[in-house]
Parts: structure tokens; sequence; C-alpha cells
């Protein structure tokens, strides 16, 4: 099944779905309510069986950007090698998603990813902990407002001197 | 009163004999991170033969060397790692911060990256370039070595001087995390 196929079909199914392409690229919007809903189609019904990745952007002060937000996830079908684009925006406070580590297992360490940078929740994930960053840090660095040389984390480390050892 | 000596015998003071001994010893722990780990390499490989100089046996444990050579950029989370190498080495020991993302940060001026390993463990020898040619780190070395010579004792006592116990410049004008926020 082409992927045009795809993304017409779930536009007639699901209420608020958009989708635009640029040459052979094919991207669908869905909004945060409903973007569970339409993983779950593409990855039951549609064949879309491998999870390429999750990510996310900051659209602070970003030209004409109406959300804080965008989740990006990039998805496969690994039996005719299509590929589909699928975002949701979501806005402070709060930003929170549903996790599709029931759908993909692979998603598992890729919304931690998220979390650890960005800050946002993903609902109903089991084990939503730091991944990259020290348990201990306080902020989430890929923020937009979140200043370039840190606020004093690298820091904050004990002086090893000769007379100590 | 002269004494006459045979001629396989030598005069010495023992601070030197030890000195000379362990600076033609050297045995680096490489912690290389990044690309002058490629260096690293180079040197002690056999067109730049560290073994020349006497530091070619490099070990992957601190427990068996007395030379660390910090070749590239070292991150928050790793410092923890490098502090606690640098502790189980046994002294007398050395440092050499090889390039200049070990020595200052380099041109990762990020919050994630330490500004100069220089301030958290001591430093003997810095070592510019990006990354240093092996030419370079091999100079460094025999610098340490006229380091050692010059300035070595049986007791180790040069490890206890005032100038070694000064507080690395770092901290205290440094930006600290004062009032982290509750973790979420």
């Amino acid at each position: 099944m082409p992927v045009t196929t795809a993304i017409e079909s779930i536009i007639r199914r699901v209420d608020g779905v958009t989708t635009d392409a640029y040459k052979a690229q094919h991207r669908m919007t869905a909004p945060v309510d409903s973007i569970h809903e339409v993983l779950a189609m593409l990855h039951g019904d549609y064949g879309f069986d491998l999870l390429v990745d999750v990510t996310c952007v900051d659209y602070l002060n970003y030209r004409d950007a109406d959300h804080r937000f965008g989740l990006v996830y990039v998805l496969s079908n690994t039996d005719n090698n299509a590929r589909l684009i699928v975002r949701t925006y979501v806005d402070d406070p709060e930003p929170t998603v549903p996790s599709v580590t029931d759908l993909w297992k692979g998603a598992d360490w890729m919304e931690r990813e998220v979390w650890d940078m960005f800050g946002v929740r993903f609902a109903d994930h089991a084990d939503l902990r730091r991944i990259l960053l020290p348990d201990e840090f306080a902020a989430h660095p890929l923020r937009k407002d979140y200043p370039l040389q840190g606020r004093g984390e690298r820091h904050n480390f004990p002086v090893l001197t000769r007379d100590h050892e | 009163m002269a004494i006459e000596l045979p001629e396989n015998v030598v005069i010495s003071k023992l601070d030197e004999l030890a000195s000379w001994g362990r600076k033609n010893s050297l045995w680096p722990m490489p912690f290389a991170t990044a690309c002058c780990g490629i260096e690293l390499m180079a040197t002690g490989a056999s067109r730049h033969d560290l073994a020349r100089f006497g530091a070619e046996v490099f070990r992957f444990t601190p427990r068996q060397c007395d030379l660390m050579i910090v070749a590239g950029r070292v991150v928050m989370k790793m410092l923890p790692v490098l502090q606690r190498i640098w502790q189980q080495m046994h002294e007398p020991k050395w440092c050499i911060s090889m390039g200049a993302c070990a020595s200052t940060g380099g041109v990762f001026d990020t919050y994630s990256v330490v500004q100069g390993i220089d301030r958290f463990i001591p430093v003997d020898m810095y070592v510019p370039g990006c990354p240093p040619r092996p030419e370079q780190l091999i100079q460094a070395i025999i610098d340490l070595q006229d380091k050692i010579q010059a300035e070595g004792t049986v007791s180790g006592r040069e490890f206890n001087t005032s100038r070694r116990q000064e507080p690395k410049r770092a901290l205290l004008e440094l930006p600290v995390l004062q009032n982290t926020p509750p973790r979420v």
C-alpha cells in the first residue's frame, strides 16, 4: 500500500489531521489528543513497523510558530520501505504527549532522550528517567531558553590538588 | 683526601638517581577521549616511537601508571571518572593536558564540557594544538622529564610544597550552581 493511501485513509478516519509533501517526503500533522491513535493506526493497519526516531523541536521565538514544542516521529515500513514523518505540537506548561512504547518498544530510550533534553513528558512511559545527562542535572539543556554555557553545572565538582591525596 | 674509584663506579645523589629512574620509565595512562587520542596512538607507534624516551608502555589500568595523558575534551559526566582514575594512580605521578580541549575546553564552550581539566586535577604540562602533532607531545614528555629530574626526591617531598598546594583557579571565581531547583 503506498504511503499516500495510508495518509488519505487516516485523514478520513481522524479529525484534525493535515498532510503535506515535499518531493517524495510525506509529512503528517496530528493534534496531540489523537497522536497516539494515529500512530497506532499507522503501526497496526498500515505496516509502519519501525520507529526510526523520536525527536523534538523547540519553536521558542521562532517566526510564525504557534506552539512551543514540535514532536517528530519518523516512521518506516520495512516491507515496502515507505517513510512517513508524523508531527504533533505541545505547549508549556507541562508539555505532555502519550508514550508510544506500547506500539514500538524501541521508543523507550528515544523518549527518555527527548525528556532529558527538552523536558517533554511522555504519559504512561514506564521508566521516564534522564538518559544522557547526570541524574542530578536540574535543567533541560536543548530548550532555547537554556544558556549555551549552562548555569554553572560544569564547575560544580571538587578540586583535586596534590595535598588532598 | 682523594678516593680512587674503579672505572665502573659512578657517584651521584640518591635524589637524582631516583629522578633519573623515574623520568626514563614513565608509564602513561592514556585518557584519550577524542581526536587527540589518535595523535597519542601515533606517538606511541613505530614512526614517532615514544619508546626512544622510555614511555612507550601504555597501560589501561591506573594502578600501573605514573603519567596521565588527558587527550581530548572531558565532559561534565566524565570528570568524576577522570578524578577517580587520577586518585587511583600511585605517587609519584604526573599529568599532561594534551590539546586545546583538555587544557581550556577548546571550541566547546558549552554547558557540558569542562573548561580545562586543571580546574579539577593538577596538571604538570600543557600541550597546545588541535590536535597537537606527535612531535609536540614528545617535546612535552621531554620537558616533563627535565622537570622530574630537576625537582624529584626519593621521599617525594616535592609534591608537598606550598606552591603545589595553592588551589587551582577554578571554583571560587566561577559561577557555581547555588540554588538548585527541585529535581523534576
